[in-house]
């Protein structure tokens, strides 16, 4: 990852991640207009906005998962400690163990929830042995809380547990490769709200360890979770803030009319 | 006036019946549409079903009926010296009175009583005609009238015509079931008559096959032998080699197009796959022989091989060239089918798009390429016309791909090409064949069906 050191601008010192200018076209439509944002390390970052506000195109970027549609177009700087994701000597498969992901509807592979998570750490040789992998998986599962529901039926199928379990499996296989950033897209959308707490316990349990960014919805799920909210709409970052001062003071009348539910 | 002119004017009258059956049901509420049960329209079929069916059900039956009715009048007119004449005689009897009646060569002197006969026959089946004209045209005028009387607003028109729609869908899924059975059960017959003359165990289990029998017991080979191992060792091997071309080259042409090639690509590249698909059987046959078998020979002459002119390995190559398109395009259609989140959870973790394939997608769309496979082989079995021309007729118990071998559908071609008499064991075994043939493919396609069946169930 020799990515060309470049001229951090002075605001990002403390950022884990900045984005400069960052524009997203889908074939001639623009999805994302100039966007400039820094995420802070050990933070949850929440990302509102109304439907097709290109909250989730933009954490898409993230870990270039765009790169995936053809038709997808990214400008712009995104950095990660100050390394341009997007330059020519980035790989992007080392990029992605460095950002994980969770998406919005649980996608366990058809294997068993062993293999599930240690899918990861096998394709990336992270382990040398059985025994070794063994304690990563086990570790995993107990740090996305699943492990003592599972402990028993790890040689079954994952896709044959219950939904909320299911999105806490592909929470636990996204950190058995120990990544510093976990992006989730919407995680708990598919989920009933007891599922749903469990998972905001668990990122909020996560933030001591890795950078979260998170997509949701729900408003009070940003307020509960997050420290910093970035509102979306239309393909802009209408504005960036604590979450504190955008759920009870913001700054932009259209801030205001959507978490007060006049829109969107 | 034809048979064709009835029907035509039967389904005239129907339309008619629609016209009408849906001007009487405005009619009866003064055109408030809001106050009859079900939609014009559905009083317009009502009427003009009650029109169509049973008087096309009367031709039909009357179509079916007439020539027996006649002819039991015309023989029982016949003088008893003709009456009384053996069965065989008999029917040849009948077979030149029927030619005289329409105007052909017969094989005796015509005398008076079949010149009677035949003169009958054709005053008969003239009133029979005409009859059936009076009887259906007037079954379609009572059914328009009576349907159209029995029309009233609170008349369930739709619920009759859609259990009558019903009825018909499944009469015609029935015949295609009972043609099914039907086939089964010719062959079923056949193979039991076959059964008589060799016992099954020797007919499953020997390893000798020269079906040709000579006619006089003295002769020899008077027997002839109906071992079939041959034959299905001789179809498994080309098979396997079939296989062996058609499902790596298949399945990896369907990864690259479902998972590499960019929309532009497939595009192009699918179609010309399938054209292999088009290309008939018969072509590949004689690209086969005359374009395959000889290069195979000449290559193995050259490395000082013993390959036979007609070998299994080109019957199987070219074989497996055919198959490519059925296993590439059944494997596209599953590995498509993977959904695209189980693709994106694993590149989020940071697998390549080769590791992706092997460790996620493949195993996700095992069962289905499994199927596709299966369907494949059981193609494969059937297949005639490239083995009937690229591979020999010589029955060879051997596992080896360069000596020539003979197949199932090969020996049931050879058995009954020709003039054949029906109650040999020789023309009979190929009904046994064709029975083993028909239930080794349908029992894979059994499995298939039902792998595929349970895949469905995990992704939905």
């Amino acid at each position: 990852m020799a990515a060309v050191e470049m001229e951090q601008p002075e605001e990002a010192l403390d950022a884990k991640i900045t984005g400069r200018g960052v524009n997203v076209f889908y074939g001639p439509k623009q999805a994302i207009f100039d966007v400039d944002i820094d995420i802070k390390e050990h933070q949850v970052t929440a990302f509102i906005g109304p439907s097709g506000c290109g909250k989730s195109t933009f954490l898409r970027c993230l870990n270039r998962m765009n790169d995936t549609i053809d038709i997808c177009r990214v400008e712009g700087d995104i950095r990660i400690e100050g390394h341009d994701i997007y330059g020519k000597s980035v790989d992007v498969v080392q990029l992605r163990t460095r950002v994980g992901m969770v998406f919005q509807k649980p996608n366990p592979f058809p294997k068993s929830i062993y293999e599930n998570v240690a899918y990861g750490p096998r394709i990336h040789g992270m382990v040398q042995n059985k025994a070794a992998l063994d304690e990563v998986v086990e570790k995993s599962l107990i740090r996305a809380g699943l492990f003592d529901e599972i402990k028993d039926r790890l040689d079954q199928p994952g896709t044959g547990i219950s939904g909320g379990q299911q999105q806490r499996l592909c929470i636990a296989r996204a950190i058995a490769i120990n990544p510093e950033v976990i992006l989730m897209d919407e995680p708990c959308s598919a989920l009933d709200p007891i599922a749903t707490a469990k998972i905001e316990e668990l990122i909020d349990d996560l933030r001591a360890q890795y950078t979260i960014v998170i997509v949701t919805h729900n408003m009070q799920q940003a307020a509960r979770v997050s420290q910093k909210t970035a509102f979306f709409h239309l393909g802009e970052l209408v504005e960036f803030d604590d979450t504190e001062q955008i759920f009870t003071n913001p700054s932009e009348e259209r801030t205001q009319d959507y978490i007060t539910g006049r829109f969107g | 006036m034809t048979l064709t002119f009835l029907i035509l004017v039967l389904i005239g009258l129907s339309a008619l019946g629609f016209y009408i059956g849906r001007g009487r049901a405005l009619n009866t509420v003064s055109g408030r549409v809001g106050d009859l049960h079900s939609l014009p329209s559905h009083y317009g079929f009502y009427v003009a079903l009650w029109c169509g069916i049973p008087s096309l059900l009367i031709v039909a039956a009357w179509l079916i009926l007439q020539p027996q009715l006649v002819e039991a009048l015309v023989i029982a007119d016949l003088p008893s010296a003709y009456r009384n004449l053996p069965a065989s005689e008999f029917g040849l009897l009948l077979n030149d009175i029927r030619n005289l009646a329409s105007g052909n060569v017969v094989s005796r002197e015509a005398d008076e009583a079949l010149l009677a006969a035949a003169a009958r026959l054709n005053r008969a089946h003239a009133i029979g005609s005409g009859a059936m004209w009076v009887v259906a045209i007037a079954a379609g005028i009572a059914g328009l009238t009576l349907a159209r009387r029995w029309i009233a607003p609170q008349l369930r028109a739709r619920n009759s015509v859609e259990r009558t729609l019903l009825i018909i869908l499944v009469i015609s899924s029935t015949i295609a079931i009972l043609t099914t059975v039907g086939i089964v059960l010719s062959l079923a017959f056949e193979s039991v008559r076959f059964f008589a003359k060799v016992p099954l165990n020797e007919f499953l289990f020997g390893i000798q096959w020269s079906p040709q029998t000579a006619i006089r017991s003295d002769q020899v080979g008077a027997s002839g032998s109906f071992g079939a191992i041959p034959l299905f060792t001789g179809t498994l091997l080309i098979t396997l080699i079939a296989m062996l071309v058609a499902v790596p080259i298949g399945l990896m042409s369907a990864i690259y197009l479902s998972e590499y090639a960019v929309p532009r690509v497939r595009a192009v590249v699918k179609p010309l796959l399938e054209i292999l698909a088009g290309v008939p059987t018969v072509v590949y046959g004689f690209f086969a022989a005359i374009t395959v078998a000889p290069f195979i020979r000449g290559t193995g002459e050259s490395l000082g091989l013993d390959v036979a002119s007609e070998s299994a390995l080109a019957a199987g190559l070219v074989m497996g060239l055919m198959i490519i398109p059925f296993v590439s395009s059944l494997s596209d259609d599953v590995i498509s089918a993977v959904p695209q989140s189980l693709r994106e959870g694993s590149y989020g973790l940071g697998a390549t798009q080769s590791e992706t394939i092997k460790r996620v997608i493949l195993p996700a769309a095992l069962p289905g390429i499994i199927a596709a496979v299966l369907l494949a082989v059981s193609r494969a079995i059937g297949e005639t016309m490239i083995v009937v021309m690229a591979a020999g007729l010589a029955a060879n118990l051997t596992a080896n791909p360069l000596e020539a071998v003979t197949t199932v559908t090969v020996q049931i071609v050879t058995l009954l090409v020709g003039d054949q008499e029906f109650d040999s064991a020789k023309t009979l075994a190929a009904f046994a064949l064709g029975l083993v043939l028909f239930l080794i493919t349908l029992s894979l396609n059994v499995v298939a069906l039902r792998v595929v069946r349970r895949y469905r169930e995990i992704y939905e």
